[in-house]
């Protein structure tokens, strides 16, 4: 069937397309040029309507362990939205961890057509994958967590070269079928194991002698090498600790000019001035970005209201239960591969640290210049549930919305705090860029995240509105591999979307060492532990897309 | 005749996947790494192989729609049992949305105790290797734990290789309130474990005693429940002067009302120990029979455990209240389907309601049920996923025999397509 898109307002970054007005044809589910002789069998009256590619949230708590600890820890929150069924749509849950179900439908709803799991432990990336397989119309992958595991650790302490190095990274994002790399706090996780408390990028883990530095080094080195597209993901040390803003910006310095992306940065931009001694160091954080050109970052963004955060990082989720609200927490300590901490938090604007973290999170993103380096995301659901974007993108968007905010947070954190000075509004393509066509493209993926011919038909079609969250809240139309998912704001039909992964090469004899490994130390068959194919694609519904490495 | 090997387990809840099992056309032999649990079910012989309704063998189709006709009208049916692998559970969660089903698994009362202390209070846990590796003292709380899961032991405690351990054959054992029921847990060089028996009921105030000490509260009684507090002294000063210590229960072992608050003196124990300057974790044992399976995959379709109610249209949970004794008891339901796919000898309750059995094949009945619908064991029958114990690590189940068995899955579809 071919499908037209008349005469829409189009934002398209990926083909530098600023709001121009430009039909787009639909066929066998991709975007494809203007036909000379087919016949349109439906066409969809566009004008004045806006029109960008669906949004890609690259940085997503949706699938894995720890997230189904968040949902089964919380069944007040649950009670407070539940999510009737349809003739077309499951029952579930929404607000802080919305059930797989309700999570596809309420991003698919907001013009998202795709998202990102970024932290997928290797020993626990069936749960991932199966969880996100239950998330409709949704595209999904994940990023493999690395950097606490022992075995890395232990070739570190062994002085495995680059290539071993290179060699496990490769095999265990194929075993795992991830699209990226993750570190969260580098070998804190580990360290935690041994009793220590906390871990600067200098300090030693007790235990092998390493450091944050050494494994972020190594890490980012073998992404490079064997050509992910996706940058080393780095969850930093230090997240949350008043002062870390210095210890970020020794990371970026540190890396020495390999691609890296520097996640949920807001928790990790703070510094010690003022009669609280915590601060804002969003302006330093802001200028180092805007300096190097191989970083990338998305903010994290707090927003006010109850959420849970879960995060791999056992350590310093340890060290927040005490603000755990509820109170009530959970952290393990997982297969010595890596761990978990889950604590509910509530946002408050009245609270003078959460007003200041709100107010980093959005210097952050009106002082960085490039909108192709910096990415829209919550770190869902740690600074808020992903269903806050549209409110999100309203701050962006709006100064004098912002501002009118701003005036009612905490006052001494409005005093600490330049926001009020800056004037910057991002515009539309800016907002497509980092929802879009800068994910897509900071992701690797291939036909995705633009509207030029070839690509899928990943298509979100809004009412032009000055209330920006109203008009992000509530697309016209999206239509996700050409089926129109969304009307009005609400799910009018499902499919299932694809997983996309990377496949890099390795040398076969590294399973020499790892099948040793595994018989003596871990209780699994390494056998046993690869995903096969057909683990995601045999009940019908999956499928994987596999995409291109990077040349270099 | 084939010989298949790395065969993991989903009877036994400990993950174990080194079985070597020899297959026979439907007949299967476990001939090496077989214990008490697995051996004999995955011997289990399969008889039926059609499905039956009112006793007379049936196609599959004629009993899916026969289940379906008993559904269709029902007010509220009762889903039980729900012991299967993860489609599965998928497809009895679509089945129960669609229908306006309770979901009961049949072990949640004894997981029950577990899930009132977590969603309370939380806790700090660890997982299989991490005790493989660090452990230096386990705890063992009102729990036989080589008649929960024989291997355990020799998997991951006296295991020759630990990365952190120098000699695993050192590590220390305490049992407390229930006594082992065999020698499992006797390190390889004859060092045996310390027993503190208790009634099991009263074990509650045992462990409120051991907490109180471990935060140095003072203790005026001299014993409680016939342990000397010096004896629990004793243990408190090993779990704060263990490396990495490990504190372990079987939720369904502490068989008391309210044993939710002994897991929640334990876990709150763990981490009282994690602010006094050294490591300790839960461990929580369970995993059985895809207990851990249903409960997982009813927490990201619905966001709670597997004891939840369609009735209104959304997932409602409720621990007590939908229980399946409780609502049977009470003629609350109309209708049960029971979903049993590992266990032969776990039949459903007896009740006069309509009653569709979706069962392994070789169980029988007292009462004939409705319909009855023989489904091959995941794992066995067809390859499958199912949750160990520590519920992080899924197993990917093999297919061992062709038997011509449909799956859970594929039946529990079928009837819901039916409606």
């Amino acid at each position: 069937m071919l499908i037209k898109l008349t005469g829409g307002t189009v934002y398209d970054p990926a083909s530098g397309i600023d709001g121009q007005q430009q039909d787009i044809y639909i066929k066998d589910g991709r975007i494809v040029a203007k036909p000379t002789d087919a016949v349109v069998e439906k066409e969809y009256d566009l004008k004045g309507k806006v029109v960008m590619s669906g949004a890609i949230d690259m940085h997503t708590h949706i699938g894995g362990g720890k997230g189904n600890i968040a949902r089964t820890l919380l069944p007040e929150d649950h009670r407070q939205d539940p999510v009737h069924r349809s003739d077309i749509t499951r029952s579930g849950c929404g607000h802080a961890m919305p059930s797989t179900f309700v999570t596809g439908y309420r991003y698919a709803e907001m013009g998202y057509t795709a998202g990102f799991e970024p932290a997928v432990l290797p020993i626990n990336a069936r749960q991932a994958h199966m969880e996100m397989a239950d998330i409709p119309i949704l595209d999904k992958g994940g990023y493999v967590m690395l950097g606490s595991d022992d075995y890395l650790l232990r070739m570190l302490t062994a002085k495995k070269d680059q290539k071993a190095i290179n060699d496990y990274v490769a095999w265990t994002m194929q075993s795992a079928k991830a699209i990226g790399v993750k570190v969260v706090n580098p070998g804190g996780i580990n360290a935690f194991k041994f009793n220590q408390r906390k871990l600067d990028l200098d300090e030693q883990n007790n235990h092998y002698g390493v450091t944050p530095r050494d494994i972020l080094q190594v890490l980012a080195t073998a992404v490079k090498e064997i050509g992910v597209s996706h940058p080393l993901h780095v969850h930093g040390c230090n997240l949350g600790v008043p002062g870390n803003v210095q210890t970020t910006l020794d990371t970026i310095q540190g890396i020495g000019g390999l691609p890296m992306h520097l996640t949920h940065i807001q928790f990790h931009s703070y510094g010690t001035e003022g009669d609280f001694k915590f601060s804002s160091g969003a302006v330093q954080i802001a200028e180092a970005i805007n300096r190097n050109k191989n970083i990338t970052i998305d903010v994290g963004q707090i927003l006010f209201g109850q959420t849970v955060t879960a995060s791999g990082d056992s350590m310093r989720q340890h060290a927040n239960h005490k603000h755990a609200s509820p109170n009530k927490w959970v952290t393990m300590d997982i297969e010595c591969d890596a761990g978990c901490g889950v604590v509910p938090f509530k946002y408050k604007d009245q609270n003078f640290v959460n007003a200041l973290q709100w107010a980093i999170g959005l210097e952050t993103f009106l002082l960085v210049n490039d909108p192709w380096r910096i990415f829209l995301t919550t770190d869902h659901p740690n600074g808020a549930p992903f269903t806050s974007y549209p409110h999100l993108i309203r701050l962006l968007m709006d100064r004098s919305f912002r501002n009118d905010v701003l005036s009612t947070i905490h006052p001494e954190a409005q005093k600490m705090t330049t926001l009020a000075s800056i004037e910057r509004e991002y515009t539309l393509q800016e907002i497509a860029i980092m929802t879009r066509a800068g994910a897509a493209r900071l992701i690797g993926l291939k036909d995705r995240g633009g509207l030029s011919a070839g690509n899928w038909a990943d298509i979100t079609v809004y009412t032009d509105n000055t209330d920006r969250q109203t008009m992000f809240e509530k697309p016209d139309y999206v239509f996700k591999d050409g089926q129109l998912v969304v009307v009005d704001g609400k799910v009018v039909s499902t499919k299932w979307g694809t997983t996309h992964v990377v496949r890099p090469d390795f040398d076969p004899s590294v399973e020499k060492g790892l099948k040793d490994y595994f018989d003596r130390y871990l209780t699994m068959k390494l056998g046993n532990f690869k995903i096969s194919d057909d683990e995601i694609t045999e009940d019908g519904r999956g499928s994987i897309t596999v995409h291109p490495l990077s040349s270099g | 005749m084939t010989e298949i090997t790395e065969v993991p387990s989903p009877f036994c809840g400990i993950g174990t996947d080194d079985l070597t099992i020899r297959v026979d056309g439907v007949l299967l032999k476990v001939i090496e790494n077989g214990c008490a649990v697995n051996t004999p079910a995955f011997e289990q012989p399969m008889t039926d192989i059609s499905a039956r309704v009112a006793g007379q063998e049936v196609s599959l189709e004629v009993a899916v729609a026969k289940a379906a006709e008993l559904l269709k009208d029902t007010k509220l049916p009762l889903i039980g049992g729900c012991a299967t692998d993860v489609n599965g559970m998928r497809g009895l969660l679509a089945l129960a949305d669609r229908s306006g089903a309770v979901v009961d698994n049949m072990n949640f009362t004894g997981a029950r105790n577990n899930f009132l202390a977590l969603q309370d209070s939380g806790w700090m846990n660890t997982t299989l290797a991490e005790v493989k590796n660090r452990c230096d003292l386990l705890l063992v709380v009102g729990t036989d734990l080589e008649g929960f899961a024989p291997r355990f032991f020799e998997r991951y405690l006296w295991n020759k290789a630990s990365m952190f351990i120098e000699d695993t054959s050192e590590r220390e054992v305490i049992y407390l309130g229930r006594a082992p029921s065999g020698e499992a847990s006797t390190s390889p060089k004859g060092k045996k474990a310390q027993v503190f028996p208790c009634a099991i009921e009263d074990l509650a105030e045992v462990v409120a005693v051991l907490r109180a000490l471990v935060k140095k509260q003072p203790i005026r009684a001299t014993s409680v429940a016939g342990i000397a507090v010096a004896d629990l002294q004793l243990i408190a000063d090993k779990l704060k002067a263990a490396t990495y210590g490990v504190v372990t229960w079987a939720a369904g072992a502490l068989a008391y009302t309210q044993a939710e608050l002994t897991v929640q003196t334990l876990s709150e124990m763990v981490k009282d120990l994690n602010n006094q300057n050294t490591r300790c974790s839960g461990l929580p044992l369970a995993g059985k029979e895809g207990d851990q399976t249903a409960n997982q995959v009813c927490g990201w379709t619905t966001g709670y455990p597997a004891r939840t109610r369609f009735s209104r249209g959304y997932p409602e949970y409720d621990p007590f209240l939908n229980e399946t004794k409780t609502l049977l008891d009470n003629d609350e339901v109309d209708a049960l389907v029971w979903v049993q796919a590992f266990n032969v000898t776990a039949v459903p309750p007896v009740t006069d309601l309509p009653t569709i059995v979706v069962g392994r094949s070789g169980m029988t009945f007292t009462k004939e049920p409705d319909v009855y619908i023989p489904v091959g064991t995941p794992g066995i029958d067809h390859a499958g996923h199912a949750y160990r114990m520590d519920n992080v690590v899924a197993i990917r189940l093999k297919k061992l025999r062709d038997s011509g068995l449909p799956s859970t899955a594929q039946v529990l579809n079928a009837i819901e397509q039916a409606l």
